[in-house]
């Protein structure tokens, strides 16, 4: 597997989250993912980058556009220096927010995408990374 | 700061969503309908999201806060045009938008408003004896 293009893009306004989505839905369409398929995956950006700016303090969103012959996926990472998460298992809950939130976010982004990794830990930042493949 | 326009069409307000909104915006839009609908006691509010490519979590919420608040003022929330893709999605992130009517497009919500102010003002008239004859059912058949 390689990766054939790459960016990284800063999450530190929402202004700069609305550029994420919206740098996320450009390379969905260039890779000719189908609107549904398209659509999630901007949705899971905007849950996650909209959680970095929030409880990360801000961070960025990497985005990589994979090849496995034949097929291409479109991978991005989200990454933040904040507080982390103590319990993941919990935060990945429908429902769980400690915030004002619906606690949709996590749980909800995990079932948009084909594969989902969350790397966090008290003090050490959160790390999310989702691929989705077409 | 930038706002959403709302524009007011006889006792409904209409608003009609046509940028990516970042969360301050949907936030304003939220405040601002809010004290339009008590300001002008309009009974329903209409909200075209056919340009929306994306409702998420945050944008749902506001959907949802917007119809309850209506609701205490005593207007009716409607939310049209919701596309087949975001509606898909939305299912599947889990998000079930408590509360919210939605119709197909602006025309079906403006029947549905129009529908609901009828039925809402049938039960403030009632308790007229006559009144209750007139839509007795027996008009027109004898
Ligand atoms: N990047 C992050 N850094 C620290 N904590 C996080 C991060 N992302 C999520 N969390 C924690 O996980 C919880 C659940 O997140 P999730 O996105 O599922 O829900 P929410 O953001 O609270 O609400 P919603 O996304 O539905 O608006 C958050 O309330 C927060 O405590
Ligand atoms: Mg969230």
């Amino acid at each position: 597997m390689t990766v054939s293009r790459s960016d990284v893009r800063p999450i530190r306004t929402e202004a700069e989250v609305v550029a994420a989505r919206q740098a996320v839905r450009s390379w969905a369409v260039e890779m000719k993912f189908s609107l549904i398929d398209q659509t999630k995956l901007v949705t899971a950006a905007s849950e996650l980058a909209r959680n970095a700016l929030n409880y990360g303090g801000g961070g960025q969103m990497r985005m990589e556009i994979l090849e496995r012959s034949p097929r291409q996926g479109l991978r991005l990472t989200f990454e933040d220096q904040g507080p982390g998460i103590a319990d993941v298992e919990q935060a990945l809950r429908d429902g769980f927010t400690t915030g004002s939130g619906m606690g949709l976010g996590l749980g909800g982004s995990r079932r948009l995408v084909d594969e989902f990794e969350i790397h966090s830990a008290p003090g050490e930042g959160t790390r999310v990374t989702v691929v989705k493949w077409r | 700061m930038e706002r959403i326009p709302i524009l007011k069409m006889g006792r409904f307000l209409l608003v009609t969503i046509q940028v990516d909104m970042h969360d301050q915006l949907a936030l304003a839009l939220q405040d601002d309908l809010t004290s339009q609908i008590a300001r002008t006691g309009a009974r329903g509010v209409l909200i075209d999201i056919s340009s929306l490519e994306i409702v998420d979590s945050f944008i749902g919420r506001v959907l949802a806060n917007i119809a309850s608040m209506s609701r205490i003022l005593d207007a009716e929330t409607v939310v049209v045009g919701m596309q087949p893709a975001v509606a898909i999605t939305l299912v599947e992130l889990g998000l079930s938008l408590p509360g919210v009517r939605t119709a197909l497009n602006v025309e079906r919500g403006m029947e549905l408003l129009h529908a609901s102010l009828r039925a809402a003002e049938l039960e403030e008239y009632d308790g007229g004896g006559e009144e209750d004859d007139a839509f007795g059912g027996h008009d027109g058949l004898s």
